[in-house]
């Protein structure tokens, strides 16, 4: 077991791109934690999909031991979080697991929204924070008003903020050594009853479930019975190690240290993020505070292409959510698509992560419908609904009134764009709540539904200002307004997976865009097809799609009939990529094209 | 009863040369200067033997020398490869044995030696009876000659049929209502009448690729175009007996019907295409279609086919839907099942039906007019059901 005041834990708190994970594998590998030759960049983002959208998505850690100035050996965990908001979960939770951040900021970028979010968690845990600009040797590098940016936007004192090239190795002894001097070494009794905070827990293929704590007080042993206080699951630890980032035995974890153990444990469900873990005799009395589970907040259906995959993708989905908690699942059925899984998600990232990793892992094509939220029905007779599928809303008459989760957004962005900022989100029925300057760049921050954001917010936001704006947000709670269920008929048909909740005022236009899309969507067909939308049984919207009137080969003769076999072959291959509704045949893009809109 | 002889059995002979090359045709057809006809000669004759010796015992109910430009065939080669077709086989009665003619002045002059060598029926390529028009596709001949052959032929043969292709460019449906009416006035027992259609690969596609084919028809036009030519036919009393072919009743194509009707066809010459049904089995040949190659490979191997394979079942199933629907009387349910080895489904057939697409007797469907109007997707339909 290793002093307290030789301990220093810390996460690293940064806008995508401006360097978080180069500046975790220069100190790994400035202090010989991995040999050079095992060296690969971005080394704790062990997913592909992680390295390959230079995004973290789990908490990783890595132990490293460093020999200060001051002659002492430290250890030094660090803990590696995810950025982006759809993980701000398991950013709170790893943040309460350390006492202290670097808070990287690019000196010519400068602050991000979604610095800002994460900043704001570290303070909240009541974390010690070095800023440290990076990417100091490129031309565009202006530390000085970054400094000043850092100050004004975030109120942290940044006049000591540490320059650094991560690229080139640059500052980094700085970084190491402001770790041991400016943050605080962790707080804890050896003697007193043990108390482990659960912050993360993976699947591994060869040890089963492994737990990542952090030991508040007390100490944890290999063999000790350990009891979850949330779950009350008795467990006992088969192994103890720390990462360095691979596992390496140890005989026992005292208080402030981090470190991972394995006992046997089934599943990731079993384990709660956040829970507290204490022995199973003499144990302690009070949990640590603030457990609260993952909650999913976007919904959408996946169903396979083929239908014959369906059980392909059950046990696809099955695996995935072993290893992740925060993705929900059950069966739906569509009478459009056929069967498939209706899928909660934290946000839309983690909604395309999920659906990337069962395509490409799982070798899976894969129909995704339009995302929805959770909206909360309250019934006439006081019930109150979680509502995760448009598909599923009751008759209106039982309903007294609907509610819609809101978040509160913020926008930065340079104020040549400001303008088509306010206009995106008073289209999105925002309510603007602040404004405000840092220099030549604005931040506003929103209350807008999340319903209007999960549709093409960010790609809408991107692109009006030329990828220049970056964007964050947290759920902020919900609000009743006039939610209407519209529906979408194809040839009179209600298409279930085309339906959607929307507010009133916004559906005839909603309505008309969906119809005027569906009509370029699906091919004509021998017969005319009305396309409708409508509220209950109020049409809001029509299309009619114009039979075809010719398509006939002129001329076929015998030596023809090879060639135009194999054309009719391929028409039948397309002819599989469509979805049978009724009498008509809806293109599977349609599913998603046609929710994919302006304004 | 053999299921081929629902359709019966026929030989197609390939002729692959031309004059010059139709900027709108993408059959396998060559401009060649010198071409050794004697060689030519005793390759066919060798192939209708080789072919022979497995059809032995058939009754043959046609003939058929297509292009290319088969009237570029001196008169004693068509007479030599019919003599060794009558050694070959036992010729039907009715035997139709037709050439496809360019309405040239040169080739009407060969007409009385075609007929005296046993042909019975020519089809003349006359294509459009305006001058301007026949100069857009690239045809050699002018409308006056046209007509001048066409009277030659008339004379000369007891059958004559020619092609038109309408809804050329900038063609007006007004102008067409006319042309056809006045090609109706020509006495053939036979037209037939095909709508523009630009392949890839040919000088058309590639000026439709790059731009440069104006004033074509967009669907809508095309469709009006096709509704006027089955009007203006059937009140002359010729109805479209297929997609793009008018008879007289009695005068239709004998020898095309046998591919509609998926009869046995022999395929012999470059890049000729046969069907010939064995016990249970229903093979498909190609010859090499390269001229050259297919006249050395017969030379060395005694035999210019480049593919023979048997054909699956669902293939055969969709190669006899995709043909028999193009005809009037449509297609035999109990033969499609033979095939397919399963069943149109009754509730689709019942669908179609109801949109007016088919109609239904005993075992046997038929395109209606609208439906024959979207075949190719209807087709497909019927094919996945």
């Amino acid at each position: 077991m290793t002093q307290l005041d030789l301990i220093r834990n810390f996460s690293i708190v940064a806008h995508i791109d401006h360097g978080k994970s180069t500046l975790a594998d220069r100190l790994i590998q400035s202090t010989g934690t991995v040999k050079d030759r095992d060296m690969k960049a971005q080394l704790l983002d062990s997913m592909d999909i992680e390295r390959e959208r230079g995004i973290t998505i789990k908490a990783n850690t890595v132990r490293i031991e460093y020999p200060a100035k001051d002659g002492k050996t430290y250890i030094l965990n660090l803990i590696d979080t995810p950025g982006h908001v759809d993980f701000a979960y398991e950013v709170s939770r790893s943040m309460r697991a350390v006492e202290g951040s670097l808070l990287v900021v690019d000196a010519s970028q400068g602050v991000e929204a979604q610095t800002l979010a994460n900043v704001y968690q570290a303070l909240d845990a009541g974390h010690e924070i070095v800023p440290v600009l990076n990417k100091i040797d490129l031309p565009a590098a202006e530390p000085e008003r970054i400094k000043q940016q850092i100050e004004d936007v975030i109120g942290l004192d940044a006049k000591d903020a540490i320059l650094i090239s991560a690229k080139s190795g640059l500052g980094i002894p700085d970084v190491l050594e402001a770790i041991v001097t400016r943050l605080p070494a962790p707080k804890g009794d050896r003697e007193a009853p043990l108390k482990a905070m659960l912050v993360d827990s993976w699947y591994d293929a060869y040890l089963g479930v492994v737990v990542m704590v952090r030991i508040m007080d007390g100490v944890m042993k290999k063999g000790d019975r350990i009891r979850m206080m949330q779950t009350n699951a008795v467990y006992g630890i088969d192994t103890l190690a720390v990462l360095k980032p691979q596992m390496v035995d140890i005989a026992e974890l005292g208080p402030g240290e981090i470190g991972v153990f394995t006992a046997s444990i089934k599943q990731v469900r079993d384990t709660r993020v956040g829970d507290t873990i204490t022995h199973e005799r003499k144990g302690c009395e009070t949990p640590l505070p603030g457990f609260k589970p993952a909650q999913p907040v976007v919904f959408c259906g996946l169903f396979p292409v083929d239908a014959a995959d369906f059980e392909a993708l059950r046990d696809a989905i099955e695996k995935l959510s072993l290893n992740d908690a925060s993705f929900s699942s059950e069966m739906e059925t569509s009478a459009a698509l056929g069967f498939g899984f209706r899928c909660g998600f934290l946000g839309l990232l983690h909604l395309e992560v999920i659906r990337d990793r069962l395509e490409r892992e799982y070798d899976l094509d894969l129909i995704t419908t339009a995302p929805s939220v959770v909206f909360k029905l309250y019934m006439k007779d006081g019930e109150v609904r979680d509502l995760h599928n448009p598909a599923d809303m009751p008759d209106l008459t039982f309903v007294d009134h609907i509610e819609e989760p809101r978040i509160k957004a913020t926008i930065m962005v340079p104020d040549d764009y400001l303008g088509d900022i306010l206009k995106l989100c008073q289209d999105r029925r925002g309510i603007q709540l602040d404004l405000s300057y840092a220099g030549s760049r604005a931040m506003v921050v929103y209350d807008l539904p999340l319903a209007e954001v999960v549709f093409d917010f960010y790609d809408r936001l991107k692109s009006v200002t030329k990828g220049y704006a970056s964007f964050d947000y947290t759920i902020s709670g919900y609000r009743e307004d006039f939610l209407v269920k519209m529906s979408i008929l194809v040839n009179e048909e209600p298409v279930d997976a085309l339906s959607m909740m929307v507010h009133r005022d916004r559906a005839e236009a909603r309505g008309r865009a969906m119809v005027e899309k569906l009509k370029e969507l699906i091919p004509r067909h021998m017969f005319k097809i009305p396309i409708q939308a409508a509220i209950g049984s109020r049409v809001i919207a029509r299309e009619t799609l114009s039979a075809m009137r010719k398509d006939v080969t002129a001329k076929c003769y015998g030596g023809d009939a090879t060639r135009k076999r194999k054309l009719l072959d391929k028409q039948k291959a397309g002819k599989k990529r469509m979805r049978q509704f009724g009498k008509v045949e809806i293109p599977q893009e349609a599913f998603i094209s046609a929710l994919k809109m302006d304004g | 009863m053999e299921d081929w002889r629902n359709g019966g059995f026929g030989l197609y002979l390939h002729w692959p040369f031309c004059q010059s090359k139709c900027p709108y045709c993408d059959f396998n057809s060559h401009v060649s200067t010198r071409i050794d006809q004697d060689r030519w000669q005793r390759a066919y004759l060798s192939e209708i033997s080789r072919v022979g010796a497995e059809t032995q015992g058939r009754l043959l109910n046609s003939v058929y020398f297509g292009g290319g430009t088969p009237s570029l065939m001196r008169p004693e080669l068509v007479s030599a490869i019919l003599a060794r077709v009558r050694a070959t086989w036992t010729l039907a009665n009715d035997c139709e044995i037709t050439l496809e003619a360019n309405p040239g002045s040169v080739e009407a002059g060969r007409f009385r030696g075609y007929r005296d060598a046993g042909v019975n029926r020519v089809s003349m390529g006359i294509q459009a009876l305006a001058d301007g028009d026949l100069r857009a596709l690239g045809r050699a001949h002018s409308v006056a000659e046209a007509r001048a052959a066409f009277d030659v032929a008339r004379t000369t043969f007891d059958r004559v049929s020619f092609d038109l292709i309408y809804a050329r460019q900038n063609q007006t449906l007004k102008n067409w209502q006319k042309e056809l009416s006045d090609a109706l006035t020509m006495a053939a027992d036979h037209i037939s009448l095909y709508q523009l259609t630009v392949e890839d690969g040919t000088a058309f596609g590639d000026r439709l690729a790059h731009g440069k084919l104006r004033g074509l028809p967009g669907e809508e036009l095309s469709a009006d175009f096709y509704a006027a030519t089955q009007e203006i036919c059937g009140a002359a009393g010729m109805d479209a007996y297929e997609v793009s072919n008018h008879a007289k009743t009695g005068s239709e194509s004998r020898h095309n019907l046998i591919y509609w009707r998926a009869g046995d066809y022999v395929g012999i010459g470059p890049g000729a295409h046969g069907r010939l049904s064995q016990n249970d089995d229903r093979w498909a040949t190609e010859g090499l279609r390269a001229p050259g190659a297919w006249l050395s490979k017969v030379e060395s191997e005694g035999n210019g086919e480049a593919l023979r394979e048997i054909l699956r079942p669902a293939d055969r199933a969709a190669e006899y839907l995709m043909m028999s629907l193009r005809l009037r009387e449509g297609m035999s349910l109990p033969r499609y099942s033979s095939f397919a080895g399963d069943r149109i489904s009754p509730q689709k057939l019942a669908d179609l039906v109801e949109i007016g697409m088919i109609s239904v007797a005993t075992n046997q469907i038929r395109a209606t007019d609208a439906g024959r109007m979207v075949l190719n997707t209807l087709i497909a339909e019927l094919s996945a059901a």
